[in-house]
């Protein structure tokens, strides 16, 4: 059906919900240390400030706005959808610009708590970029034919006592045959939250956090590829600061450190609190 | 699936060291047996594999164990310890215990198998895969092509750079690969420790031939020369047989030939008369009928030299038509001595040089010959 998206606050408090009820469920097993920092994130909407990251007119200039033609499009996208120009479909970015926001954020705490991410594009195109961006990341990346049972089949597929991927990208939501791609339903089966890149001929419904916006133009993959892997660095950067400044010993999850003491002075700002 | 049993002394005979050596308690004691299931040589996944089979620890623990085995059974041999080769250890197996068994490979064994190469577990302790592509599947295979295209892109680049300074030229070095073929699929799962498909392996064979097609991929020459090997020696190259001269300066070659049963060798000398002779006597004597002259005739028709040469032959064995298909081998292949290598190219394509296979085939019991069956009566 039509989801409508009131304002942006309001879905980071319901994430944030989301995220303290988690933190509750699993609160015996943490020590207090880890437990303040894994929640201080959650008390500030936008902690890893991944507004910045872009802007509308970056949106426009890597060309997210265009659509397919207006035979190819998808019934559920007309939400999405700015207008129709020449029969070429015009995806509304200032609702892109909200939807990315949530998305980078979600991607940001993702990282943050040490979550495994998959980026999934079967585009031949961009098959390379992802798989490029993923290594930058210190993630995982799947570009390749889709085997049934990866993810609902796991423990027979890989071994048992497999991890499975905390959150699924989807830079291309499609697969080679114009399809929607398996993973997005296999996810919804297992519980694995997922963003996607959802263009006008695709469909929005399973994807927890779809981001509408052109997913065939080389400019607009490489912006979208360059803003998750900068929003997962950051965010492992700053759970090593984190653990760092409370004087624990580091996970091996938290990622490779790039540029290690960025925004001390927000840290400061943050620990006057 | 059948499952071959090779039995290890070798930990056996560690045990062993102390009991007295009588063949009796020696062989009522069970040895350790190391199972190769066809099955798990097969299988690469650990869920269904056995959790102590083809470990490190494990692979190591038996290496160890054959080594201590080796010096305890030498030194039970009385020989040295440090120079006992697997020779000698088969020896005083076969000595040690003696065994009445047909079948070669149930007898008792003493030897260190090859352990297939086996994926350990993939992930950490906190369960975060050490390879970024380790949610494909196929991570070795994947991680190559992607490797692969990215050399691709290198180069494409580095083409792109020599265009905008003016450089680039289209036929500069491309890889010399010498005498080599691709890795076959077994070979390239062996080295990937992963199973890949037939197709899996035309795409990569076809991705490498794209690279090495582009100007100025000798960039990647070591990367490539990984994936291919040396063809084996160039058997069977046609043996030119020795042009000698005899004491009066005359030009000549000998050759063998055979054919069915017969045998004969030619001396082939360059004189210009043309004169034939068969064991001693004129070719027009020994081949009374036409068919098996031109056989002799042939090779020399064929290059064009008829009157050129005198030919000395003796054949023996065999009747009329294969002593003269015989010389007629013998014949061409002294022939190659005078001839450059494309005239024998030629004279190869003709079949000349070709030795003709055919030999008689036995009679069967039940049948009337080789193929004839007796008369089908229907009652």
């Amino acid at each position: 059906g039509r989801c409508t998206i009131t304002s942006l606050s309001r879905i980071l408090q319901s994430q944030i919900l989301f995220m303290l009820l988690l933190v509750i469920c699993c609160c015996c097993c943490f020590s207090l240390l880890t437990e303040k920092i894994l929640n201080q994130p959650l008390e500030k909407a936008d902690f890893f400030r991944v507004a910045e990251l872009f802007s509308l007119k970056d949106l426009f200039d890597a060309r997210v706005h265009l659509g397919h033609k207006k035979g190819c499009r998808h019934r559920l996208m007309e939400p999405y959808l700015y207008g129709c120009r020449l029969d070429h479909d015009i995806i509304n970015l200032d609702q892109t610009m909200e939807h990315l926001q949530l998305a980078l954020n979600f991607t940001a705490h993702i990282a943050y708590r040490g979550g495994i991410i998959l980026f999934v594009s079967r585009q031949r195109q961009f098959g390379h970029l992802v798989e490029t961006t993923a290594k930058d990341c210190g993630e995982y990346a799947h570009t390749r034919y889709w085997q049934g049972g990866l993810l609902t089949n796991a423990n027979i597929q890989y071994g048992p006592g497999v991890r499975l991927p905390d959150l699924i990208i989807f830079l291309s939501t499609l697969n080679n045959v114009f399809q929607q791609h398996v993973g997005i339903r296999d996810a919804a089966k297992m519980n694995i939250p997922t963003v996607g890149v959802v263009d006008s001929n695709c469909n929005p419904s399973l994807v927890t956090y779809p981001v509408p916006g052109n997913d065939d133009t080389p400019a607009a993959v490489e912006l979208y590829c360059r803003l998750f892997k900068m929003t997962i660095n950051r965010a492992k950067d700053r759970r090593k600061q984190m653990e760092l400044i409370h004087g624990l010993p580091q996970t091996e999850g938290a990622g490779q450190g790039k540029c290690f003491f960025y925004q001390v002075s927000m840290m400061e700002k943050s620990g006057r609190r | 699936m059948a499952a071959s049993c090779v039995r290890t002394v070798g930990s056996f005979l560690g045990k062993c060291m102390t009991c007295s050596s009588s063949i009796n308690t020696v062989a009522t004691q069970v040895s350790q047996q190391v199972e190769l299931t066809y099955s798990a040589l097969c299988r690469k996944n650990l869920a269904a594999a056995g959790p102590e089979k083809f470990t490190l620890e494990y692979i190591q623990k038996q290496v160890e164990e054959y080594e201590i085995g080796k010096r305890h059974l030498a030194n039970m041999m009385g020989e040295d310890s440090e120079n006992f080769t697997q020779e000698d250890i088969d020896r005083s197996i076969t000595y040690l215990f003696p065994s009445g068994l047909f079948e070669k490979t149930a007898r008792p064994l003493m030897k260190l198998i090859h352990f297939p190469l086996h994926k350990a577990v993939q992930w950490g302790a906190d369960g975060r895969p050490f390879h970024f592509l380790f949610y494909t599947g196929k991570q070795s295979y994947y991680s190559l092509m992607h490797d692969l295209y990215g050399k691709i892109l290198k180069i494409e680049k580095h083409q792109d750079r020599l265009r905008a300074k003016g450089l680039f030229s289209q036929d500069a070095q491309l890889i010399s690969l010498g005498p080599s073929r691709w890795l076959t699929k077994e070979e390239l799962e062996l080295l990937l420790v992963e199973t890949i498909s037939t197709h899996d392996y035309d795409r990569f064979i076809k991705l490498m031939e794209h690279m090495l097609c582009m100007p100025y991929s000798s960039t990647e020459e070591e990367f490539v020369q990984r994936y291919r090997r040396l063809l084996e020696a160039q058997s069977l190259k046609q043996l030119v047989p020795l042009l000698e001269k005899d004491e009066n300066g005359v030009a000549f070659s000998t050759a063998e030939g055979r054919r069915k049963t017969s045998d004969s060798s030619v001396i082939l000398r360059d004189c210009g008369s043309g004169h034939i002779t068969v064991n001693g006597q004129d070719y027009l004597q020994y081949f009374p009928v036409l068919q098996d002259r031109e056989q002799l005739m042939f090779p020399l028709q064929f290059m064009g030299v008829l009157g050129r040469f005198n030919l000395e032959c003796k054949v023996s064995g065999g009747g009329r038509s294969s002593q003269a298909g015989a010389l007629r081998l013998a014949i061409s292949r002294a022939l190659l001595s005078f001839l450059s290598e494309g005239d024998g190219e030629v004279m190869r394509q003709a079949g000349l040089l070709t030795p003709d296979p055919r030999v008689r085939e036995r009679k069967k019991p039940g049948q009337e010959g080789a193929r004839r069956k007796f008369t089908w009566k229907k009652r």
